[in-house]
């Protein structure tokens, strides 16, 4: 019974076991946090991206979808190299702290997210631009009221850019190094009980994390499906 | 139905309508030239209708006037020192993916109308066009007579003293037809110049004040609406009377 992982699933959550819900905390945290602070910069650029034309657009819009297949590992070694000691932004201290974790997935998070508003933005606007001109609007005036009138489809792209947090194992484990109580999230937890053999408590661990990341996704579903019925 | 407040920043004088200038104006697109050169000048009452078969060059006239396109040659010039306000009425619809009344306390708020009267302004403005009931629905729910009407308080709330209809009725039946007419008139009432594109002869009979026929691309014809449907000069129009296949 104790090598069965939903078993150790449901032991985990049901004897309110401290050490599991801080790491299933701290991995929300992070998570959420990156996804936030790359919504606040992804989002903004990809509308601007959408409404100015200006000169290498086309390249900017090739490297941000790029970017979206950016290797966890490799978003993680560049901000390792950053905030090492010798590292330009070096004396922020930052390097095995969960601040590096949120800076390495806000690098994975940020490109999804510009990239993926930057095209409904920019259908949107196909719509709308005429309009636009006509009430004489500013290419800044419409950023606002872009991203209000494709909050459906920015809702989903959250979802994607919340995905890719908290599913992603390498650039956590690099800048943040998996100290047990400080740095360990649910996806490092998972690397770690796999290497030493504790495959149940991996698989355990595992449920748990798809159950949550299930239940915001339902939520986030809820959230939009009421409003949208609401907004038409 | 309260007295319209008209907003402030339509304070200045709205009559009498500016005069709109065509001077050699023609526009083309990968060599290719869809419209003119035309010269013409729309003054007088109004309202102008543009008439004409499809493909002659209607909309993009009117978009042109609008500023929405700039011509290629030539030059399209306003009576007085300043670019008069203007606002245009799309064959579809175009509105935002919020409410009937957001969407006028949008335009209101992008036209810089003070926060404390956008409220009042877009709720006279939405009683005017007998939308009372759907102030708070989706305006993208709303019946396409409905969203048309939307479309045109919205041109009221800015007190627009140029009003540029592209076929607004030719979806609509012809119930929502009359109220765009209507609305339409109460326009010109206020002052406003009305130019408008239509495919419909009785309608184009019911409102205008002057014709301004197209076809192939060059305007043919420019007369008084009376002169027009009496007897068109222009071998082009008397055959898009009689109803024969026009270019």
């Amino acid at each position: 019974m104790e090598n069965n992982a939903f078993y150790v699933a449901l032991s985990l959550l049901l004897n309110l076991d401290a050490s599991l819900f801080q790491i299933v905390a701290l991995s929300l945290q992070i998570s959420l946090l990156a996804v936030l602070i790359a919504a606040v910069l992804g989002f903004p650029l990809g509308a601007a991206v959408a409404i100015w034309r200006f000169p290498g657009r086309g390249g900017m819009i090739v490297a941000l979808n790029a970017l979206m297949g950016l290797p966890p590992v490799v978003a993680g070694l560049m901000v390792y190299l950053l905030l090492s000691r010798a590292g330009p932004l070096g004396e922020w201290g930052l390097l095995f702290t969960p601040g590096a974790m949120i800076f390495a997935q806000v690098v994975l998070v940020l490109p999804i997210l510009a990239a993926l508003s930057r095209q409904k933005v920019e259908e949107l606007l196909g719509e709308y631009r005429e309009q636009f001109v006509s009430l004489g609007m500013s290419h800044s005036r419409m950023m606002p009221t872009l991203l209000w009138d494709a909050r459906f489809a920015l809702l989903t792209v959250l979802l994607a850019g919340f995905g890719r947090a908290s599913a992603e194992v390498g650039a956590v484990m690099m800048v943040g190094g998996n100290i047990d109580g400080v740095t360990r999230v649910m996806t490092t937890s998972i690397v770690l009980e796999t290497g030493k053999g504790n495959l149940p408590l991996a698989l355990g661990l595992g449920i748990v994390l798809l159950t949550l990341v299930m239940l915001i996704n339902a939520g986030a579903y809820l959230v939009g499906e009421l409003t949208r019925r609401r907004v038409g | 139905m309260t007295a319209f407040q008209v907003p402030r920043l339509a304070s200045s004088i709205l009559s009498p309508s500016p005069e709109l200038c065509f001077k050699d104006v023609s526009f083309s697109h990968e060599d290719k030239v869809l419209l003119g050169p035309c010269s013409f000048t729309l003054k007088g009452a109004g309202p102008t209708l543009v008439m004409g078969p499809n493909g002659a060059g209607k909309s993009l006239l009117l978009r042109l006037s609008h500023g929405l396109l700039l011509p290629t040659q030539g030059q399209i010039t306003w009576s007085g020192e300043i670019r008069p306000r203007q606002a245009m009425v799309f064959q579809q619809p175009v509105l935002l993916r919020r409410s009937a009344v957001a969407n006028l306390i949008h335009a209101l708020a992008v036209n810089n109308v003070p926060r404390r009267e956008r409220v009042k302004l877009a709720h006279d403005a939405l009683e005017r066009f007998g939308l009372t009931a759907c102030c708070n629905t989706p305006a993208r729910v709303l019946s396409g007579g409905e969203q048309q009407r939307l479309t045109l308080a919205r041109a009221w709330v800015l007190s627009p003293q140029v009003l540029f209809l592209d076929e607004p009725t030719s979806a609509l039946d012809p119930a929502a037809i009359k109220a765009v007419e209507a609305a339409v008139h109460e326009f010109h009432q206020r002052g406003t110049r009305i130019v408008m594109t239509t495919h419909d002869l009785h309608q184009a009979k019911r409102l205008a004040g002057d014709i301004l026929f197209l076809s192939g691309g060059k305007v043919r014809e420019h007369s008084p609406a009376e002169a027009f449907f009496e007897k068109p000069v222009s071998r082009e129009a008397q055959a898009y009377m009689a109803g024969e296949l026009v270019e």
